[in-house]
């Protein structure tokens, strides 16, 4: 599904990538782990095409096809999500009118009509109960006033809403207390199947204890240093990332 | 909560980059040549067979004008108007009396279905009578029967001076005085045609009323005259939309507006203002120097609702007197500048009697290289016991050229009031526009959704229809505004 081949990235100037490479298929899920300002958020941000980064190298692949020339919306159309590690508020825009939008305009980008409202009525109350989420809820302002918890909420819903094909989840360090933790997990796991490739990016191995990756990555000085299974995650977790700093320079 | 979500529809419009309501209808016009003086005045009201004191009180406040300074204290600059430069009266000439729409010509008719406001599909949409106003005189009146069964006087000013004289020389003038300030002054001389609204006591109008002003012919200005009386215990809302065509040269729009709310009166008037803003360069554009000013007696209550778009220059500031004990004022306005475009626009709220109150929600939106300012008046006098204002005043940036600016001016005579002032400053973050990307939604389309969730409070005040139509022109008129 995803394919990232000796990917290099930088912003102002500065190098944050230095030759990632990574392979995501359908059904997995692979957690991406390392030290604050290893370049996890940004290898994020760099899939979904925000551009102040520069790609001076490399290419990303999605079901083959080379998003180069992919602006944002474009990727996101394509079937990329990203759930934002600090949501930002729309005030009075409804999270309701928003999803509604995101899902017209990216059926738009995708040369499909808009999805009837009855249709999508359906859908919003479909996703809203699968994931435990109050009629109220629906009709706030887009994170405006929302705790921690309600913010991840919403970001797990539009997930749901949106299907898409690669989800990346952005947790680098936002300290997420236990009721946001669940959400996010219990939304993910919701939300695996065998179509779908999630990339969850976390700075702890406690997000891992509930979300069971197929892979755990180790990025640090934008490369990743290690690869495996979720034992590795454990063993980060005992034994810190410095042992790992030092096979890198190794 | 029950809005119409038109961002498909806000798309659409997209597509027509260029002002889509520029262009001209050619109807023969009966035009007066440029100049202003007594011979002028009085060839107007001759011309609309106006009776002797109509005339009179024309020439008073042609002369009062005379001995008048055009304002300077407005956060504006443009250049001034040459108000001998400019002819003060033209209409269509085929004559403008129709009884249905099969004899209104077929040209205009044309005009108003690219303005997406056919009278066909008006008069389907049940509950809107629309008395058209075009280069200033009425071209066609519909639902007047409807209204008339109810007692309600709904028609041009100019046939209310002739059918209705005793309420129109009662009133006229009463709100808004001919020396109340230069350009109601210069209307009250010269004004060429407008509405008038009746409503007898205790009816409540039973639709919205609604008139579209056009201006059409060029080097003409546009001198409108609205009166609205609600008599005790009424109700209306009145629907007021404005198109203009593009421009070169600077036209000039000075209306009057003049309500009146009775004893447990109620008038919302609601106002979508389109006028040709002038180019990317600030050549061209409307200068809208408009007075409105509606009058309040005990238990009444007046709401202006404005979402003001267009014109190179506003100067505007629709206000409530609250002069009756328990009367309510409320101001809901939208201001929109872009490119060059200049707006010193807001509202005064004057408290005379007891127990009176008032709101204020101002949404302020720059772009490009536009001055958008929010000058506003909350007035306590001495005997206003118990008097209480909330104003709140947003402002939405967007880019780095343009400026926001508020003057918020309060004066109160009495302890007991209770006034609050809000005000916020943002802009439209990279992180917003990121965010929506990320989810699907282009950059356009985000700047819609997030000037639209900005303006909602004011939106949502007004009726249905129009709150379609401005939430398309808050779109169009922030095309491009985003690099």
């Amino acid at each position: 599904m995803l394919k990232i081949k000796n990917l290099h990235a930088s912003v102002d100037g500065k190098e944050i990538l230095r030759g990632i490479n990574l392979e995501i298929n359908a059904g997995e899920v692979h957690a991406i782990m390392g030290p604050n300002g290893s370049g996890k958020s940004t290898l994020a941000a760099a899939i979904a095409g925000k551009e102040e980064f520069e790609i001076t190298e490399g290419e990303i692949y999605l079901g083959g096809e080379n998003l180069e020339d992919n602006s944002p919306e474009e990727r996101a159309h394509k079937g990329i999500f990203l759930s934002f590690q600090y949501p930002v508020e729309i005030p009075g825009v409804s999270v309701t009118n928003f999803i509604k939008t995101a899902i017209n305009e990216s059926r738009k980008g995708r040369g499909q009509e808009d999805m009837p409202a009855n249709q999508m009525l359906k859908l919003i109350r479909e996703k809203a109960e699968l994931l435990d989420i109050d009629r109220k809820f629906l009709s706030r302002s887009l994170n405006e006033g929302f705790s921690g918890g309600e913010k991840k909420r919403n970001e797990i819903f539009q997930m749901a809403m949106l299907e898409p094909k690669l989800a990346i989840l952005d947790e680098t360090d936002s300290g997420l207390d236990i009721d946001a933790l669940r959400i996010v997990a219990n939304g993910v796991n919701k939300l695996r199947s065998k179509d779908r490739a999630i990339m969850v990016i976390t700075h702890y191995q406690r997000l891992l204890e509930y979300i069971i990756p197929d892979f755990v990555h180790v990025i640090h000085n934008g490369k990743i240093v290690k690869s495996g299974t979720k034992e590795l995650a454990l063993e980060l977790e005992e034994k810190g990332y410095d042992w790992l700093k030092n096979e890198a320079v190794v | 909560m029950a809005m119409a979500y038109t961002e498909e529809q806000l798309k659409k419009e997209l597509e027509t980059k260029e002002y889509e309501y520029g262009f001209y209808t050619d109807i023969e016009s009966d035009t007066f040549p440029k100049g202003l003086n007594e011979e002028v005045v009085i060839a107007i009201s001759k011309k609309k067979e106006e009776p002797e004191w109509m005339t009179q009180w024309r020439l008073e406040s042609f002369r009062a004008w005379k001995e008048m300074k055009e304002p300077e204290w407005a956060n504006v600059d443009y250049e001034k108007p040459d108000f001998q430069d400019i002819s003060y009266y033209s209409a269509p000439t085929k004559k403008p009396k129709y009884n249905s729409l099969d004899e209104v010509d077929p040209e205009l008719l044309d005009t108003f279905k690219r303005l997406g406001i056919s009278l066909d599909e008006q008069k389907k949409l049940a509950g809107v009578a629309v008395d058209i106003v075009m280069d200033s005189v009425s071209v066609a009146t519909t639902f007047r029967k409807t209204l008339a069964e109810k007692g309600i006087i709904f028609c041009s000013i100019s046939d209310a001076i002739k059918e209705h004289p005793e309420l129109v020389r009662k009133y006229l003038g009463t709100v808004v005085p001919q020396k109340d300030n230069f350009y109601a002054a210069l209307n009250s001389a010269v004004f060429s045609d407008g509405s008038f609204c009746y409503i007898p006591k205790g009816v409540r109008c039973p639709m919205e009323l609604s008139t579209y002003f056009r201006i059409n012919q060029g080097g003409t200005g546009q001198f409108e005259r609205t009166l609205l009386i609600a008599d005790e215990g009424s109700y209306v809302s009145y629907l007021e939309g404005c198109t203009a065509p593009s421009r070169d040269e600077n036209q000039l729009h000075a209306a009057v507006v003049e309500l009146i709310a009775m004893d447990n009166a109620e008038i919302k008037y609601s106002t979508v203002q389109n006028w040709y803003p002038g180019d990317k360069d600030g050549k061209g554009g409307v200068f809208n120097f408009v007075t409105k000013r509606g009058w309040c007696e005990n238990h009444a209550k007046i709401s202006w609702t404005q979402v003001e778009t267009g014109s190179a220059i506003t100067w505007k500031y629709p206000s409530c007197v609250l002069k009756g004990d328990y009367s309510i004022g409320e101001f809901y306005s939208i201001a929109v500048t872009n490119n060059h475009q200049q707006a010193d626009t807001g509202t005064k709220m004057v408290h005379l009697g007891k127990n009176t109150r008032s709101t204020i929600i101002s949404k302020g939106i720059s772009a490009g290289q536009s001055q958008n300012s929010y000058r506003g008046l909350v007035q306590v006098h001495s005997r206003a016991e118990n008097a209480r204002n909330f104003s709140q005043c947003d402002s939405l940036l967007m880019g780095n050229a343009c400026g926001a600016h508020t003057f918020p001016y309060i004066e109160v005579k009495n302890k007991t009031a209770q006034i609050e002032h809000e005000a916020t400053t943002s802009k439209i973050g990279e992180d917003q526009i990121f965010y929506c990307n990320q989810r699907g939604i282009d950059t356009e389309s985000a700047i819609a959704l997030i000037v639209n969730g900005f303006g909602k409070e004011v939106l949502n005040k007004l009726p249905m229809e129009f709150a379609v139509e401005a939430q398309k022109l808050l779109q169009i008129s922030l095309e491009g505004s985003v690099g």
